[in-house]
């Protein structure tokens, strides 16, 4: 577990820079000749922007020429997945319907890592609109596990987690909504983080399920995760969901001794349906906490079972709501009809992929007349119990931790027949999407066939500091 | 059986999809499926849960926030125009299927007898 040898960090980026081993071009036209080579059979970006990533490089290189003190991300390749929206440069949401749609202005977590002097190198491949487990969603095509090409990356944001695991960045954005940072993050041998609903804005990310949604970093470390997440948190006038609630230095906090924190151990998330190398890695991860003085708690957490059913239908209710406005109106693809409800069919029949049909279709179903109290009333009392599970466990314990997928990364193609099978890839991450708590995967080794496997830490609300500390810990056990 | 082919037609319509033939019954066969499986959240007593509509659960520490100028609600401002100007109407027409500025131009909305 911890970095592969000769891999960028950022504070590596920032030493060299400082020391001037490497200008800030020189690194970003490594990082795209990386790309050039690997990309191809990866697909993990769709769009480079190396115009905006040298004008960028060029001004951390002025700072070092002056010897002005260097912003937190100075220099450091960053990759955005293609749902979060970059001015000037393509955004397509993994989907047709966006495929030539070009932002007019940067999400605030882009502007914030820009302004740390993180260099944006390109957008890259998720699943449509955001929707999906595998990256096998994408309009684009899939994008294959840099660990194992004919296998998935995991999704949503299985281009960003491919990308940082193969090299092609040192820190990526991906978004989770049910597990789409996370389990990419553990399918791909990398930390993962989703922060606390509300901790990081989401002025800018096109929205899929707007109480769910959450953008956040992946990277090679946890101390890098933590950094990326102490420029990206705080509040944004511009979204009214982001907490007014101070930023710890995550840094910091994350590498303090885990000695006497009590991790919560649910046996709802170690029952049958695990994969037994995943279930053996992630006790083995349990252990080397118990090792470095953690105390083992036993929890239940009762409604776990009834997470997937619950999220399939708020996220799904949003999401119909949200995608309503894909119309071929104001911006994306537009194919003729004879009216202006013609228009609108015609467009999204043609524009949205069958996953997010699924998706746009089920939702409507269970908000529509007759149905509304039986579906979405009552899954957001469940959401509430789902919650309720957390807020319970943390008055016992700092963390609860779990493993963070039931399986490793499965081959392209073997769960696509399915859709609920494929929804049942987000058994664990789902409750803490629901209840808004923060979660990291974090890597804690790989199967027999060399298939990386993640643990997952969930914390209480705005507690990222005891999270990164557990990851932390297990990173370097 | 839960899910009818009127049903998927009827939502198709409210959501604005046109669907083929063969989608119709592909989707039908899936939403029965995945509605079946939703089923389990029947076997939870919610009478008397209140439901969770946000993000953050009810309780959570979230906004920890000065009150400025005796303003109650500090996720809402005053409802005065700020930054960008007008200059945005130019990039976001430029990305419209048919522009005619200051407009997005629109088939005709005929009506419907019914």
């Amino acid at each position: 577990m911890g970095v592969k040898n000769g891999e960028w960090t950022i504070r590596g980026v920032r030493e060299a820079l400082e020391g001037k081993r490497v200008s800030a071009r020189e690194l970003t036209q490594q990082f795209y000749s990386r790309i050039a080579q690997r990309n191809p059979e990866l697909n993990a970006f769709l769009a480079l922007c190396p115009e905006r990533a040298n004008a960028q490089a060029d001004g951390i290189d002025r700072l070092v020429a002056e010897g002005k003190p260097l912003p937190p991300l100075a220099g450091v390749p960053f990759a955005v997945k293609d749902v979060i929206s970059t001015r000037g440069v393509r955004t397509t949401c993994g989907s047709r319907i966006l495929e030539n749609h070009v932002p007019a202005y940067d999400a605030t977590a882009v502007e914030r890592i820009e302004q740390a002097g993180a260099i944006v190198l390109g957008k890259t491949n998720c699943d449509e609109f955001a929707m999906g487990s595998s990256n096998e969603n994408s309009a684009y095509g899939p994008v294959r596990n840099p660990v194992a090409l004919d296998r998935v990356p995991g999704g949503s944001s299985g281009g960003s987690a491919a990308a940082v695991a193969a090299g092609l960045a040192v820190a990526a954005f991906g978004t989770d909504t049910g597990g789409s940072i996370r389990q990419p993050g553990a399918l791909c041998g990398i930390p993962a983080m989703m922060p606390t609903y509300g901790r990081v804005s989401r002025y800018g990310l096109i929205a899929f399920a707007s109480s769910l949604d959450r953008i956040g970093p992946f990277a090679t470390t946890v101390a890098d995760v933590a950094a990326v997440l102490g420029v990206i948190a705080g509040r944004d006038p511009l979204d009214s969901t982001s907490a007014n609630v101070a930023v710890p230095d995550y840094a910091a906090e994350a590498s303090k001794p885990v000695s006497g924190m009590r991790i919560g151990i649910a046996k709802e998330y170690f029952a049958e349906g695990m994969d037994p190398a995943v279930r053996q890695r992630v006790e083995a991860g349990i252990e080397a906490l118990k090792r470095l003085g953690c105390q083992p708690v036993e929890l239940r957490m009762p409604h776990t079972g009834y997470a997937i059913a619950t999220y399939y239908i708020v996220a799904t209710a949003e999401a119909s709501s949200n995608l309503a406005r894909y119309d071929g109106v104001r911006y994306g693809l537009r194919v003729d009809g004879s009216d202006l409800r013609g228009m609108y069919k015609k467009t999204r029949g043609a524009g949205f992929g069958p996953e997010v049909k699924r998706r746009i279709m089920l939702g409507a179903y269970a908000l529509s007349a007759g149905y509304y109290h039986a579906y979405y009333l009552k899954a957001q009392k469940v959401r509430a119990l789902v919650a309720r599970d957390f807020l319970e466990a943390f008055t016992k314990c700092d963390v609860v931790v779990t493993p963070t997928s039931p399986v490793p990364a499965f081959r392209l193609g073997e769960r696509t027949a399915d859709p609920l099978q494929m929804y049942l890839a987000d058994i664990y991450t789902v409750t803490g999407s629901l209840a808004g708590v923060p979660g990291i995967s974090v890597p804690c080794g790989t199967t027999p066939e060399g298939l990386p496997v993640g643990l997952q830490i969930f914390g209480p609300h705005f507690g990222e500091a005891q999270v990164l500390r557990v990851a932390h810990a297990i990173e370097t056990a | 059986m839960k899910l009818s082919r009127d049903d998927v037609l009827r939502v198709a319509e409210l959501a604005h999809l046109e669907l083929t033939e063969a989608e119709v019954e592909t989707y039908r066969a899936q939403l029965d499926s995945i509605l079946t499986y939703i089923e389990k959240l029947n076997e939870l007593d919610t009478a008397r849960v209140e439901p969770m509509a946000g993000g953050t659960p009810a309780g959570v520490r979230g906004q920890e926030v000065e009150r400025s100028g005796g303003q109650e609600n500090p996720a809402l401002r005053e409802d005065t125009p700020g930054p960008p100007g007008a200059e945005i109407a130019e990039a976001v027409l430029k990305g419209a299927p048919d522009p005619s500025k200051p407009y997005f131009r629109v088939p005709k909305v005929i009506e419907r007898e019914s």
